[in-house]
């Protein structure tokens, strides 16, 4: 038996991620102590101090690369630097659409509709747990693409989870719809980490280590497809394709995206997305590239099965934020397209693409919320037909977004698109780059009716309006904005970037 | 004792949790079964970590048994507030979000 050595950590390297969790921290204490009146503005400054603080300190320690950050768990490297920035970035316009407290319940413990709620709305006793539950989802979210070993990763999944399970549930109006979000998200999320942790319990069991880099090289020392191996990587794969929302593990996306508050739903869907495929491109690139005759036809044929059966069913909604999940499977399709790429160009087309992505999606999701009757948000598709004549801008910015999905030149979709197929050719899978060329003409199309609904129809509805945008709101819109067309038209200011950090750590 | 009777020990709890999930409608019993698939899985890591003769699989199952007990928080936090509204904790009750 050994004895037990002091860990030695790396606090620099670490610092981005504990300084998202002090703010939560001191979230929750400010949650506790301060006054209604003052708590709202106070959460928010913490919450955006800390995202911007720490990618300060993201930002110093760059060009840094070290295994040894917090013993083996932890690789700092350039794409997790790179995804870790990603996401603080998205995270920062995310608590911009957040900051909107208006669209969350004021006592999430309080029975929908009671005397108990209408109570606390008259006497303007907003909580605002939602700042802090974010910060920690960031956390999470941080940690998630760096982890190099099973179990930290497996916590870093369900840190990110955890919060987010809550913050679903939190939507002030359609409450019941919302908690009914929280209640699928969480079943089925915690279903799937059990997958995850079986598969890690396994491939422990083939390694004998629960780091990424010893699995890589008891599995490319072995070469026997020993039924250990198998298992471990068909469970943890369940684990994460249902995280990462690609068929067929996609099944709670609409709904929860659906019965989400709306910043919420944006926030979940683009950064939980880096974070996600920030940990599957570095377990199959680094952990199970020697076992890839096992593992690259499957995922192969989930890709097309998700990028194809996502712009189908897409098509078929009637929802906004569904087809937006639906568009978000499709998505998840590409992306898995530049993981079974597994070359280096597969990774910085899959990062630029996070990006590219990211931006259009947050949005998306914030036009949504501003589109609104007596009752609040209007979500039905039907409802938002000939909005171009009325709010030309609204309308305009929401079709470039949508364009931006669809991939159209001169969007950031474009280019994120055409870098993930030619990695996908340069690797010689010519299959799946035709496959994903077709959904993406088949997703094109259902983009193009949305755009053509917004603009050259008559309206028929006059109850539906776009309320001002706050100023957040406004601020985070024109970002994602300004991003998605710089990103198309000059994209070399990020591709450059991607081409540097995209390397991990081996 | 062969040990890997264990494992196998372990693969029947997982199913018998998967299937749970899937079959039963009571959104307590749903969890519970996710529950018992991470004491599978914990099962799995203390056998592993008996067979391979290291000490990682035992401590993965610490962490495993912290995470499953904030998951429990979280958990009946949700399902709680879903039965404060309707009265009601069966998954299927739980349809507002069409298919």
């Amino acid at each position: 038996m050994s004895t037990l050595a002091t860990p030695i950590l790396n606090y620099a390297l670490l610092a981005p991620i504990l300084i998202v969790l002090g703010g939560a921290l001191l979230g929750v204490v400010v949650e506790a102590f301060v006054g209604k009146v003052y708590r709202a503005p106070i959460q928010l400054a913490i919450a955006l101090a800390s995202v911007v603080i720490a990618f300060i300190q993201l930002w110093r320690i760059r060009g840094e690369s070290s295994t040894s950050a917090a013993i083996a768990s932890v690789s700092i490297d350039g794409a997790g630097i790179f995804m870790q920035g990603t996401i603080l970035v998205l995270a920062f316009i995310g608590l911009l659409f957040i900051a909107d407290t208006d669209n969350f319940t004021a006592q999430a413990s309080a029975i929908p509709g009671s005397a108990e709620e209408g109570a606390s709305i008259a006497a303007g006793r907003q909580q605002t747990e939602i700042f802090p539950l974010t910060l920690f989802a960031i956390s999470g979210m941080m940690l998630f693409p760096i982890a190099t070993d099973l179990i930290t990763l497996f916590v870093a999944l369900e840190v990110l989870s955890l919060p987010l399970y809550l913050m679903a549930g939190l939507s002030r109006r359609r409450r019941l719809l919302s908690q009914e979000a929280a209640l699928k998200y969480f079943l089925l999320g915690a279903f799937s980490s059990a997958f995850f942790l079986m598969g890690a319990a396994f491939l422990y069991g083939y390694s004998g280590s629960l780091n990424l880099n010893d699995i890589a090289t008891a599995v490319s020392g072995s070469g026997d497809n020993s039924i250990f191996l198998l298992i471990g990587i068909a469970f943890l794969s369940v684990g994460l394709l249902f995280k990462v929302g690609a068929a067929p593990f996609h099944q709670w996306t609409p709904d929860v995206y659906q019965g989400a508050p709306t910043p919420i739903t944006g926030f979940m869907a683009a950064c939980t997305k880096v974070a996600a495929f920030g940990a599957t491109l570095r377990i199959f690139y680094v952990g199970l590239d020697a076992a890839q005759w096992s593992w690259r036809p499957v995922i192969t044929g989930i890709a097309m099965l998700t990028m194809i059966g996502g712009a189908i069913a897409a098509m078929a909604q009637r929802d906004i934020k569904r087809t937006l999940a639906y568009s978000s499977i499709t998505h998840a399709g590409f992306l898995l397209v530049g993981v079974v790429a597994l070359n280096k160009s597969g990774l910085s087309a899959s990062l630029f693409y996070l990006v590219a992505y990211g931006f259009a999606t947050l949005g998306a999701f914030g036009i949504i919320t501003l589109v609104r009757d007596s009752a609040g948000e209007v979500t039905d598709l039907n409802r938002w037909v000939g909005l171009g004549k009325r709010s030309p801008v609204v309308a305009t910015a929401f079709s470039f977004f949508l364009l931006s999905f669809g991939g159209v030149p001169l969007t950031a979709g474009f280019i994120g698109k055409f870098s993930i197929f030619s990695a996908a050719y340069e690797s010689g899978n010519i299959a799946i780059v035709v496959v994903g060329v077709l959904a993406s003409a088949i997703a094109l199309f259902f983009y193009l009716r949305v755009v053509l609904m917004l603009f050259f129809a008559e309206p028929k509805d006059d109850v539906v309006s776009v309320v001002i945008p706050s100023f957040f709101t406004r601020i985070a819109i024109t970002i994602c904005f300004a991003m998605t067309v710089v990103l198309g038209v000059y994209p070399s200011l990020v591709l450059n970037m991607t081409e540097t950090f995209g390397t991990f750590l081996r | 004792m062969d040990i890997s009777n264990y494992l196998y020990l372990s693969i029947i709890l997982f199913t018998i949790g998967a299937v749970g999930v899937v079959i039963r409608r009571n959104a307590i019993v749903v969890f519970m079964c996710v529950e018992l698939m991470l004491n599978a899985a914990n099962l799995a890591f203390v056998t592993f970590s008996r067979i391979n003769g290291n000490l990682d699989g035992q401590v993965a199952s610490f962490f495993t048994m912290v995470v499953a007990a904030c998951e429990v928080v979280v958990g009946l936090a949700i399902i709680v507030t879903i039965y404060r509204s309707r009265r009601s904790a069966s998954v299927d009750d739980a349809s507002l979000l069409k298919r």
